[in-house]
Parts: C-alpha cells; sequence; structure tokens
C-alpha cells in the first residue's frame, strides 16, 4: 500500500494521519505535506502514524526535520505511535527521546497543549 | 552461487520491489516468520542507502541484490558509488546530536551548514570523524539526507546480528544473514 495523508483539526491541534509505507520513495510527499502545514500557520502538529506500515529512515529523517521547522517556528510535535513494530524503529535509533510520543491522538492533543517545546 | 539476484536502476521507487522480492525469498527459505518484518526493514535500509548514494553521484548503475539460502539467508546487497571508505555503523551517538535545538537559530534551510570535507556524503563516510563535525551544529546543522543517512546505518546495526560492510570494487557491500531453522 502506497502512501495516505490527510489532516483534520482538533481544538488547536493539526493532525495530519499518515498511512501505508513511508520509505525513499514517498518520504517527500510527506515532507511536501509537513511544510504546508507549518508555512500555513500550524504551529500543534500532531502526527498520527497509527496505520503506517511501514516506516524507514527516511521517514524519521522527514519527522526529524518537521520538528527541526515546527521548534524554529516556536510549535510543537507530537508523534502517535502504538504500535511495537514502530517504536522498536524509535528504540534503535534513539529517537524515542527526541520526539514526544504518544498512544493515542487524544492522548498526543491532551498533552500538548500544556508544555510545548519543552527541549529533551 | 546466489538463488536470487536482482538489479535495479537507482530509482527510488524500486526500493519497495526489493523488499517485496527479500521477504518472498527469505519466506521461501524456510527464515522464521518473526524475522521476517526485520529482513524487510533492513534490505530496504541497505537498497536505500545504495539508491541515495548513487543518486547523490550522479550514477546510473544497477543497485545489485543477491539471496542466496545456503547455511542461513544472506543477502548482499552491492552499489557502485565510492564512498571514500569503510563505514562503521554506530547506535551510540544518535542520540547526543539529536537532543539539543540550536543556539544559534540557523533556521530549517541550514543544509549549507553541513561539516565541511564530507562533499555530497554527509554521515556515510568514515563515522569516526564524524563526531568531531557533529558537535559544531548537532542535528539542526544537518539536512535531512543526513540525518536518515545516519539513522539508517544505526537501524541496520540494530536490527542486523550478522552485518559486514567492505568496500568492494569502488563501492560498499553491504551483507547481512539470518538464521535458517536447520541451521539452528
Amino acid at each position: 500500500m502506497e502512501l495516505s495523508l490527510s489532516t483534520r483539526t482538533v481544538a488547536d491541534h493539526t493532525v495530519l494521519e499518515v498511512g501505508g509505507e513511508v520509505d525513499v520513495y514517498t518520504a517527500p510527499r510527506l515532507r511536501e505535506r509537513l511544510v504546508e502545514l507549518v508555512e500555513g500557520g500550524a504551529r500543534s502538529v500532531v502526527v498520527d502514524l497509527n496505520r503506517v506500515e511501514f516506516l524507514d529512515s527516511t521517514g524519521l529523517g522527514v519527522l526529524v526535520g518537521a520538528l527541526k521547522r515546527l521548534r524554529a517556528a516556536g510549535g510543537s510535535l507530537a508523534l502517535v505511535c502504538g504500535h511495537e513494530r514502530l517504536l522498536k524503529i524509535f528504540r534503535i535509533t534513539a529517537l524515542d527521546r527526541v520526539f514526544s510520543l504518544f498512544d493515542t491522538v487524544d492522548a498526543a492533543t491532551a498533552a500538548s497543549g500544556a508544555d510545548p517545546d519543552q527541549p529533551a | 552461487m546466489p538463488t536470487v539476484r536482482l538489479s535495479f536502476s537507482p530509482a527510488p521507487a524500486h526500493v519497495g520491489t526489493a523488499r517485496l522480492v527479500a521477504v518472498a525469498v527469505a519466506r521461501r527459505a524456510g527464515v522464521a516468520e518473526e524475522l521476517l518484518e526485520e529482513i524487510r526493514l533492513a534490505i530496504g535500509e541497505a537498497c536505500s542507502r545504495a539508491v541515495t548514494l548513487h543518486r547523490t553521484q550522479g550514477l546510473s548503475d544497477m543497485v545489485e541484490v543477491a539471496m542466496d539460502d545456503d547455511e542461513r539467508f544472506t543477502v548482499r546487497v552491492l552499489d557502485h558509488a565510492g564512498n571514500g571508505g569503510v563505514l562503521e555503523p554506530s547506535t551510540a551517538d544518535a542520540v547526543l546530536f539529536l537532543t539539543d535545538p540550536p543556539t544559534a537559530g540557523t533556521g530549517p534551510s541550514s543544509a549549507g551548514a553541513q561539516p565541511p570535507g564530507n562533499g555530497a556524503l554527509p554521515a556515510i563516510g568514515a563515522l569516526s570523524g564524524a563526531a568531531t563535525a557533529y558537535e559544531a551544529g548537532g542535528p539542526y546543522a544537518m539536512s535531512e539526507e543526513a540525518v536518515a543517512a545516519k539513522m539508517g546505518l544505526a537501524l541496520l546495526a540494530g536490527l542486523v546480528d550478522d552485518l559486514e560492510v567492505a568496500a568492494v570494487g569502488n563501492g560498499t557491500q553491504v551483507s547481512m544473514s539470518w538464521p535458517l531453522p536447520r541451521s539452528g
């Protein structure tokens, strides 16, 4: 399954739901969408990865890029990732200590209003 | 003699095909089901790395993948990109360079702030020297591609117990293997 992207707004948060495969082929489209969101004024962005079937280092690079863009703009990024398969990738790369990871979108939106942009 | 050989032009779209083929061959060879996801990710990383190197250097040469199932299920991914040496995958330093935001805001367009001396291949060359270079700017001075390359190596090192990276010809061969049931 290829990449799918859909955006919705939950309170003050922009939730980007990602599905399918994020790899060297599809990651540029994820990057474009994230850049559009930040340029469009989104400051509290939640990327929901729960429907992602495959994520590689290219996807991780794009997510790190989004984190940098948002922090530079005074915003915050939260990731929703409840699957062990994907969490393992964040742990191996030590990126679980860089990103704010949540099991559900509800948990992410509840938390990211409180204390955004707290350097790890 | 490899059981299956695959060559593909360095287009990102083909990396998914290589993953599918590798998992299909692994499954047929009898690799345990719980290892297939690791194999999918590891072969994907090795092929992404090769494709990215070829594209960065403007090479149209084919990326070659050879799979065999003699003693173990073995996959070799060969690129033809001269990258100036054998890489040393390492996970230990990833977090050091990714936790602190920049003190001097370089902004999102910091691709020009790459550590000097690496040419088009930041984070792929000799990683021994990279540690010093990253300290200057951290990941906030690294391009997404450089972060991805570094994470790719961390994933390969973290996922594959039997990983060998060697200079072969003018490129690099990444060899990985997984146990087959009969080899215990």
